[in-house]
Parts: structure tokens; C-alpha cells; sequence
């Protein structure tokens, strides 16, 4: 277990050295969510309406963005080989990875979303459940994440192809994330898209390092 | 254990396939012949829906083969990751085209059905957006599986996104019990008896018959057309390093 927090701490350390990955994605977030007042029309209630889909959206791409560089860098300086032969198991050191990624990604994009949410006009009533629905829904992006990370390793256009394999799985994320807010800002129950949301989490923790060590064993034979 | 080995012989595979392809697809015609008849022919039309439901004979059955499809490919991987079956690995990879075809004719002949009933070519509901997914499943295993400049590599790749999108497939089975959706509930396959008309439920039968014949027609076409494609290729990569 210690072994893994040593892994999540080097992955922290090199992403605040590194070359600010973060403020990068933030920067994404922030830019593509504001061509949408471009797009379709600066009026309010307009906005206000398709608001909660926008953020969702952008998060969903800006999550992604990332995701080549999780296992790519270690893979090609041989540093994810020396990985899979820890005395830990590989699925907890894809967990740490993980758990890297969402920090250095999503707790980001939460911190910025209620600047996109005020940009927008949310209704207030919706920005304690948008908040809670990233808090819940972006660990599970960085979950479903790391599998098509893992998958891709050494293929041709591999970013490209990371987009075709996680925005579908990404979806159910996406639908119910959005339909709480929906239900927040209508007046109707909240409880269970957070639930199905959370069950979602729930479900997905396991499972992915599950898969995705077993894609990077493959990776590696 | 010992009859899933006995065709991991890929000649041994070869000469079973020459022998019943000619019967696949001869007993698929046959009953595209007949099933075809009932469905245009010898049916009756839908007292609300007229003449449009003679779409959902090859919508419905089209649906059933894209997740059958799917299935099979999962089922293939799964092989292919435990046993390291080689025919396993061909068979997965030749599966998802197919499936997405098929899965590309549910949604073309639901959207032709839905046009004139519904009043819209397309709706955003459960049933409808989990098949659109599995759509991009098999885009996604296709393209995963030719990524690569190793194909062996590739393979194994894509069967581990095969088993991972396989959640959706039960999800697009019970979408329509679990949300409140425009898509028609199950008719066919419930415990009671199904909630269609004999008349209409032969033709249905027989189309579904036939479609599955259709697919494993072309499931064993696709896999011996892989396996000459291997062949080619290393004759080539022999040739050129004796050169």
C-alpha cells in the first residue's frame, strides 16, 4: 500500500515540475466552453439552459486530453516495465496512476467550474449540484480513461484513437451528470441521477485497473 | 476443451469451412426466399401502422444479430485472452465489421420506421442512444485492432475493449424497462406469450432465422478471408527477406 502512495507522489511531483499540464487543461476547459457565447448567440436564457450540457461536454474532452500522457512517457523510457515488476500489484500502481491523473485533471476543472458556471448564468439552485456531480463524475472519467490510455499504448495516432475508445463509454457519465442539474434547476429530485452516478463510481473503481493492467500486461509482453 | 483445440488448426479450419459454406448459405437464401414472402406477401398489415410494419422484419432481427454479434465477438476475445485460441483472435476481428454493418441497418431502418410513426428520424431515448454506442463500440474495436504494426498486438488489444463494452449490451437489452422510453418494450421474448400476432410472429421468426444464418455466412466468408490474408502476408515477408 505504501508502495502505491510512493508511485502517486512521484506522479504528482512530476506533473508540478513538469511543464504545467494542469494550467494547460484548465486553459482548454475554460477556452472551449467560452466559443460556445460565440456559437450559438450570447442570449441569457439560452445560455443559461444548455449552460450545465456545456460544462459537462468540455470537461468530458478536457479530461480526455490528458490521458495519452498517463502510461506513454513511462512506456517509452522503460520506467513502466520496472513498474509491473514492483512487488505490488500492477492494478494498484494503475489505481495510483489514476488517482494522479484525477488530481492533476479533474479537481482542476472542479476548481474552475463555478467561473464557467457564473459565465453561463446557471441558476444558483444548480451550482451546489454541479459541483457535487464533477466531484462524483470525474474520478470515474479518469477510470474509464485509463483503459483506453492503456490500450493505445504504442499504436499509431494513438491520441486520436484514445478519443474513438472513452467518448462512448464517457456517455452514461455525461447523461446523468447533466440530468441532476436538469432535475435541480426543475425542481424535480436529485437523489437518484446522484445515486446512478455514484453507482457508476462505484462500479467503475474496481473494474478499470482491473482492465487496464490487464491491457498494459499485454502492452508489454 | 478438446473440440475448441481441434480447430486451431487453421487448415484443419479451412477445409471444415470449404465444406459448410456452401450449406450456410445455401439454407440462408432459402430462408430469405420464404421469410421474405411472409414478410412482403403473406402478412397482414398493422391495423395502426399500416404497411410500415413490414420494416420491423428486418429492423428487429437486424437488432437481435448486431447484439448477437456483439456478443460473439466478446465471447471471442474472452477465448482468445484465456485459451490463446488463435482462431479466437481472427474470429473477434472478423465479427465486428459484420456487427457494425448490421448494427449501421437497425438504425438506417429505424429511423426509415420512425420517420413516418414517431414523426421523427431520430429520438434521444435509452433504446436508441445505447445502440448508437454500440455502434461506436465496434468503430472503436475495429479501428483499435488495425492500430498497430503488430497484428497480434492489436488483437489483444482489442479484446480487451471488447469485454470492457460489453456492459452495454445488456443495457441495450433492458433499456427499455428501466427508463421510461418511445422505443416498444419487448414483445417477443417474455415469460408470458409474446404480445404479437402468429401471423405476424412467423414472418418475424423466419427473417430472424434467416439474418442469423446471414451472419454466421458471413462470419466464416470473413475469417477464411483473413486467413488467406495472413498467408499472403508472410509469403510476402518470406519473399522479401530471401530477396
Amino acid at each position: 500500500m505504501n508502495a502505491a502512495f510512493v508511485i502517486l507522489r512521484r506522479e504528482l511531483h512530476l506533473a508540478l515540475r513538469g511543464s504545467g499540464d494542469s494550467a494547460t487543461t484548465v486553459l482548454f476547459f475554460i477556452l472551449a466552453a467560452i466559443l460556445f457565447p460565440f456559437g450559438v448567440g450570447p442570449e441569457a436564457s439560452i445560455l443559461a439552459r444548455i449552460g450545465a450540457g456545456v460544462i459537462w461536454v468540455v470537461a468530458l474532452l478536457a479530461a480526455m486530453l490528458s490521458l495519452e500522457r498517463m502510461f506513454l512517457t513511462d512506456y517509452e523510457d522503460g520506467s513502466l516495465e520496472l513498474l509491473t515488476l514492483a512487488p505490488l500489484p500492477l492494478e494498484l500502481v494503475v489505481l495510483a496512476k489514476i488517482a494522479a491523473h484525477w488530481i492533476t485533471t479533474g479537481l482542476p476543472l472542479i476548481v474552475a467550474t463555478p467561473l464557467l458556471a457564473i459565465l453561463f448564468g446557471l441558476p444558483p439552485q444548480a451550482f451546489p449540484i454541479l459541483l457535487l456531480t464533477m466531484l462524483i463524475g470525474t474520478p470515474t472519467l479518469s477510470l474509464l480513461g485509463c483503459i483506453g490510455a492503456a490500450l493505445t499504448l504504442g499504436a499509431r495516432r494513438g491520441g486520436v484513437l484514445i478519443a474513438l475508445l472513452v467518448l462512448p463509454l464517457y456517455i452514461p457519465v455525461l447523461i446523468f451528470g447533466v440530468g441532476a442539474i436538469d432535475a435541480a434547476v426543475t425542481g424535480l429530485p436529485v437523489r437518484p441521477h446522484l445515486l446512478i452516478l455514484a453507482s457508476l463510481l462505484v462500479v467503475a473503481l474496481p473494474l478499470c485497473p482491473w482492465a487496464a493492467a490487464a491491457a498494459l500486461r499485454q502492452a508489454l509482453d | 476443451m478438446a473440440n475448441l483445440h481441434r480447430f486451431a488448426n487453421p487448415n484443419r479450419f479451412l477445409r471444415f469451412s470449404r465444406v459448410i459454406l456452401p450449406w450456410l448459405a445455401g439454407i440462408t437464401a432459402l430462408l430469405f426466399i420464404v421469410g421474405l414472402y411472409y414478410a412482403l406477401f403473406a402478412s397482414p398489415a398493422d391495423y395502426q401502422q399500416g404497411e410500415t410494419v413490414r420494416i420491423m422484419y428486418v429492423h428487429v432481427p437486424a437488432a437481435w444479430i448486431s447484439m448477437f454479434g456483439y456478443s460473439v465477438m466478446a465471447g471471442a476475445s474472452a477465448t482468445a485472452l484465456i485459451w490463446r485460441h488463435p482462431l479466437a483472435d481472427i474470429t473477434a476481428r472478423a465479427a465486428a465489421p459484420i456487427g457494425a454493418g448490421f448494427t449501421l441497418i437497425t438504425l438506417a431502418t429505424g429511423s426509415l420506421w420512425g420517420k413516418p410513426m414517431w414523426g421523427t428520424w431520430w429520438v434521444w431515448d435509452a433504446r436508441l442512444t445505447s445502440v448508437l454506442i454500440l455502434f461506436f463500440l465496434y468503430l472503436g474495436h475495429i479501428a483499435l485492432s488495425r492500430a498497430f504494426d503488430d497484428p497480434t498486438r492489436g488483437a489483444k488489444a482489442a479484446a480487451v475493449l471488447a469485454l470492457v463494452g460489453f456492459v452495454n449490451v445488456p443495457i441495450i437489452k433492458f433499456s427499455v424497462d428501466w427508463w421510461n422510453v418511445l422505443h416498444q418494450p419487448a414483445s417477443v421474448s417474455r415469460l408470458a406469450a409474446p404480445a404479437i400476432d402468429p401471423s405476424m410472429l412467423r414472418p418475424l421468426l423466419i427473417m430472424a432465422l434467416a439474418f442469423t444464418f446471414y451472419f454466421l455466412t458471413l462470419l466464416l466468408l470473413q475469417i477464411r478471408a483473413e486467413l488467406t490474408h495472413r498467408k499472403v502476408r508472410a509469403l510476402q515477408l518470406a519473399q522479401a527477406s530471401a530477396q
